[in-house]
């Protein structure tokens, strides 16, 4: 038959039920339709690769350092594939590609932590006070907005100063920061969520509070909180490389791109670009990357905004 | 005459209205969405609640299915549901279901159909078999009109007409013994609208479910409903037989509320005179003393403002709350 | 005499992301000077698009082709400045939501006052004075008191007043109402349609009503065109219309709506859904929902033939079957 409908098409169909094509299909396939963002995706699946494969590409770890090359790294430190060093080496000697390989993979997993606590948190915080309302709602969002009205920056790096620059306490930090704004984005899509008539459905139904939350709210805020969280990571990667460029992020023999960003621009003046160039560009492209899938994510997810 | 199946006397259900720009102590304005409602319904018989915007019907049907808080007695099979423990108020809400304005906007766009029809089983029955509610759901999804194969699509997959259906599916999955229905077919295409006001009326024909039938269109709940109930700014107007309160309305609300539905015939309407009722509805924060809808009725007095009319006995089966309901009303008179 | 309006093929296409849709599809009528025709139809049936696409007010992705004669002048290869002139002068269009055109954060006085001293070069002072008539006109009690007022100081039937106000602030010969009471309640939908019904008396605007509601275009049209599947199913005079129907979807239509003044048992339905925009059958669009339809028939699209009474109509289904069915259901 010439004409469509899905009754019609139905009526062909063999009695087997079939597949229903959901909101996530939808973005999915408005996703790859945007170039940019696709190439960006490709992009960031390369450098994870690269963050958490690269060291087997190299003869070289990030740690040794070569003792013979300290003192003549513009000379003898070049990047080259015959020595091995492809990125060239550090001040100390030691292989640069190994370093960027290795503070690319903690960047990336500072980002990921701190958006995956905003993501749990943030989400089930905003959610939950959004849904209850009333005292409950005011009491929960005043917290958020006493937390928020502390300098986090001045925080985390008394956070530092007093428990050690540890690993732990950054991302701790980092994970205290990152979930404030998603849970009062959260809190915002819930109330406008909350009032659909579906959720009225399942209360008039006697379906309880908490099911209501995990089943009809969250579902449907899902989709904002995954464009909130992928502008996230950049955003936490930089709160990380920041500190770090002030020389209290992770501690040494450990790095992140920030840490290595801050040490090649000090070497800026002698004649050694590729210690500032190479960390750098993983940096940028990680970033721009990021913001590129966030942005695809949101028209895909949300058409309606465009 | 058997026992009421809702018994609902003196509703009432008061809103908190914040005062605009005053401290967070200030103490809220009330505004009565429902000032005052009682009736009865019989098992398996179809109330009409007719009202335009503002009138509380859609707030009616909230505090009877309990998602407004409210007071006053609301009995359902002679047991006063705000006296339970909230589980057995739960369990009770089986009893009672609702069907929807907004079609699509009833049904969760993140779950499949299949899912959505048989969360009210899920619900109550937690340890039903996954096979027997399959088969419960698709049954029921054949019942109103909706092919069984497709109980994986989304709602975003259906027609208005359709998520309507798969909205009475859900209602009618646990068996209730009273339907609500808020607007079900005003948000559907004329040619849909009567497709899914049938399939209500076959319903209620083979499971004899007791209805409310909320609409503010009067020519579709005469045509479902056993007895018609007008609504004014949150209080009865009149109560009467579906065929009376079209054929013989005696309050003046109810008389110009008929007069303005248009009747699609020509040759009727251009000759039939329109009397128009003038006036904007009072803001329900300050409602007039007395009668409420003394400021808009042609035929007030002054003992209109000073007590509220009860409820009239007017003719068999049918109350009117107005102190004046055997004089004829002057516009509607003039017509004629 | 010429008409006041001529529309002759008018064909609307949007691109969207996922293909082209054809709103409407070869849409040709004409209208008279004081003559109310109503435009029919349920959602999808491109009965606002053609509104739209006549006064060059379609959607960005949309596009018109055919010609819409008015005065003489082609409207849809009019430039866009001259367009806006007949749009404000000659031409006003009312909408369901009357927000749509009035700004919320301007007093009506001004925004009303605006139009005159624009179209009309009148000063400030005449120009209120000339818009707190014609709110009296549209019998907003109080309206000298009132007009300082912002849009949402009103009720809705009241910011529909005021919209018609301004749509008939330069005295348009033609007034374009698109569903200009489904927003509302029927009694304030009766003071809406007895006020149409007035100004069409005393000022003898023409008037195209766009509206789902039979019961609207029966008490207020002189014609009636139904629309399916952006396309023309029948057209004629109101009278006609409703009385002995020639076209299965009007004939469905007509006895799907439940009537205050009757007792049905059952409402005779009309199978199936609104058509989709975007696939709509090769044939007559109305096919798979069509009670008389013949597989035959099934891609051949019905040409729009004229009857010995003037009226129009598309359908492979003889005349007399269906009134024959009329008589029946009657």
């Amino acid at each position: 038959m010439a004409f469509h409908d899905p009754t019609a098409d139905a009526l062909q169909a063999p009695a087997r039920p079939d597949k229903g094509r959901s909101l996530w299909t939808d973005a999915r396939r408005r996703f790859f339709r945007n170039k940019a963002a696709t190439v960006s995706l490709i992009a960031l699946v390369l450098i994870a690769l690269f963050a958490f494969f690269g060291q087997f590409l190299s003869p070289f770890d990030g740690e040794t350092v070569d003792f013979t090359l300290i003192g003549v790294n513009a000379t003898q430190g070049v990047p080259s594939f015959e020595t091995g060093h492809y990125f060239g080496t550090d001040q100390e000697g030691r292989d640069l590609y190994a370093r960027t390989v290795q503070g690319t993979r903690l960047s990336l997993l500072i980002g990921l932590v701190g958006s995956l606590v905003a993501v749990v948190v943030g989400t089930l915080y905003g959610a939950t006070s959004g849904y209850v309302g009333g005292r409950t709602d005011n009491a929960m969002m005043r917290i958020v907005d006493v937390l928020m009205s502390i300098p986090f920056m001045f925080v985390l790096i008394l956070l530092l100063v007093m428990f050690g620059r540890s690993l732990l306490m950054l991302f701790i930090g980092i994970g205290l920061i990152s979930w404030l704004s998603m849970a009062r984005i959260a809190r915002g899509q819930t109330l406008s969520i909350k009032n659909k008539e579906f959720v009225e459905a399942a209360v008039a139904t006697g379906v309880r509070p908490l099911t209501i939350i995990l089943r009809h709210i969250v579902p449907n805020l899902l989709g904002v909180v995954i464009v909130y969280a992928t502008l996230l990571i950049p955003e936490m990667i930089i709160y990380e490389s920041f500190i770090s460029f002030l020389g209290l992020g992770v501690q040494e023999p450990n790095t992140s791109l920030g840490a290595l960003i801050s040490r090649g621009a000090s070497q800026l003046g002698n004649g050694v670009p590729w210690q500032l160039g190479f960390p750098l560009f993983f940096f940028v492209v990680m970033l721009f990357a990021f913001f590129f899938v966030g942005d695809g994510l949101r028209d895909a997810i949300d058409p309606k905004d465009r | 005459m058997t026992a009421p199946i809702l018994q609902v006397d003196d509703l009432r259900v008061t809103f908190d209205v914040p005062v605009r720009g005053g401290w967070p102590w200030t103490p809220a304005r009330k505004l009565q969405a429902v000032g005052g409602i009682s009736f009865d319904l019989q098992p398996g018989e179809v109330l009409g609640v007719v009202g335009e915007s503002g009138s509380g019907k859609s707030t009616l049907a909230r505090a009877i299915i309990g998602t407004v808080p409210s007071t006053g007695g609301i009995l359902f099979e002679g047991q006063d549901l705000s006296a339970l423990g909230a589980d057995a108020r739960r369990s009770r809400r089986r009893d009672i279901q609702m069907i929807f304005q907004d079609p699509l906007a009833a049904l969760n766009p993140r779950m499949t159909v299949g899912d959505i029809i048989a969360e009210p089983l899920t619900t109550h029955f937690p340890k039903t078999p996954r096979a027997e509610v399959r088969q419960r759901v698709q049954a029921l999804m054949e019942r109103v009109g909706l092919l069984p194969n497709l109980v994986n699509r989304y709602p975003h997959e259906f027609s208005g007409g359709q998520c309507q259906r798969i909205g009475i599916a859900r209602a009618l999955i646990l068996n209730p013994k009273l339907l609500i229905c808020d607007e079900p077919v005003s948000a559907l295409d004329v040619s849909v609208q009567a497709q899914v006001v049938n399939l209500l009326r076959e319903l209620r024909r083979d499971l004899g479910i007791a209805m409310i039938f909320i609409a503010h269109d009067l020519s579709v709940v005469r045509h479902i409903s056993d007895r018609v109930m007008v609504m004014y700014l949150g209080r009865l107007m009149e109560t009467a037989p579906a065929r009376a309160i079209v054929e013989r309305p005696r309050h003046p609300y109810t008389q110009f509320l008929i007069s303005s539905v248009p009747i699609p015939d020509p040759a009727l309407e251009k000759a039939r005179p329109r009397p128009v009722l003038e006036g904007d509805l009072p803001s329900p924060l300050s409602p007039p003393s007395g009668c409420v809808f003394r400021t808009r009725c042609p035929k007030a007095k002054p003992r209109c403002a000073a007590e509220p009319p009860p409820p009239y006995e007017v003719g068999p089966g049918q109350r009117a709350t107005c102190h004046y309901w055997d004089e004829p009303t002057p516009m509607v008179q003039a017509a004629e | 005499m010429a008409p006041l309006l001529e529309v002759e093929d008018l064909r609307v296409t949007f691109t969207t992301g996922d293909g082209a849709v054809n709103a409407v599809n070869g849409v040709s009528f004409a209208l008279r000077e004081g003559e109310t025709l109503a435009i029919v139809g349920e959602s999808g049936s491109g009965k606002s698009q053609t509104a739209y696409a006549a006064m060059g007010l379609l959607a960005r992705n949309g596009r018109a082709t055919g010609t819409v004669r008015y005065g003489g002048r082609n409207l849809l290869e009019l430039p866009q400045r001259e367009l806006n002139k007949v749009r404000s002068e000659e031409i006003a269009m009312i909408f369901q939501d009357p927000m749509t055109s009035l700004n919320p954060y301007i007093r009506v006085s001004d925004q009303m006052a605006e139009v005159l001293m624009l179209h009309k070069g009148q000063s400030k002072r005449q120009a209120v004075a000339e818009a707190a008539r014609m709110l009296d006109a549209v019998r907003i009690p109080d309206a000298r008191a009132r007009i300082g007022m912002y849009p949402h100081e009103f009720s809705g039937g009241m910011r529909q007043r005021i919209m018609i106000a301004m749509a008939l602030l330069c005295r348009p010969k033609l007034l374009i109402a698109d569903e200009p009471t489904t927003a509302l309640d029927v009694t304030v939908q009766a003071q809406i349609m007895k006020l149409l019904a007035d100004i069409k008396r005393d000022l003898g605007t023409a008037m195209i009503l766009i509206t789902h509601d039979l019961g609207v275009v029966a008490g207020s049209s002189d014609r009636t065109l139904v629309m399916y599947g952006g396309q023309i199913m029948e057209e004629g005079t109101t009278d006609a219309i409703f009385a002995t129907p020639t076209h299965p979807y009007t004939l469905g239509l007509l006895s799907a709506v439940p009537r205050i003044d009757r007792e049905d048992e059952e409402l005779l339905t009309i199978a199936g859904e609104p058509p989709d925009m975007s696939r709509l059958p090769p044939g007559c669009p109305f096919f798979p929902r069509c009670a008389f339809a013949r597989p035959e028939n099934a891609t051949l699209r019905p040409p729009l033939v004229t009857l010995p009474d003037g009226r129009r109509r598309a359908c492979h289904v003889p005349v007399e079957e269906i009134l024959a069915r009329h008589e029946a259901a009657q």
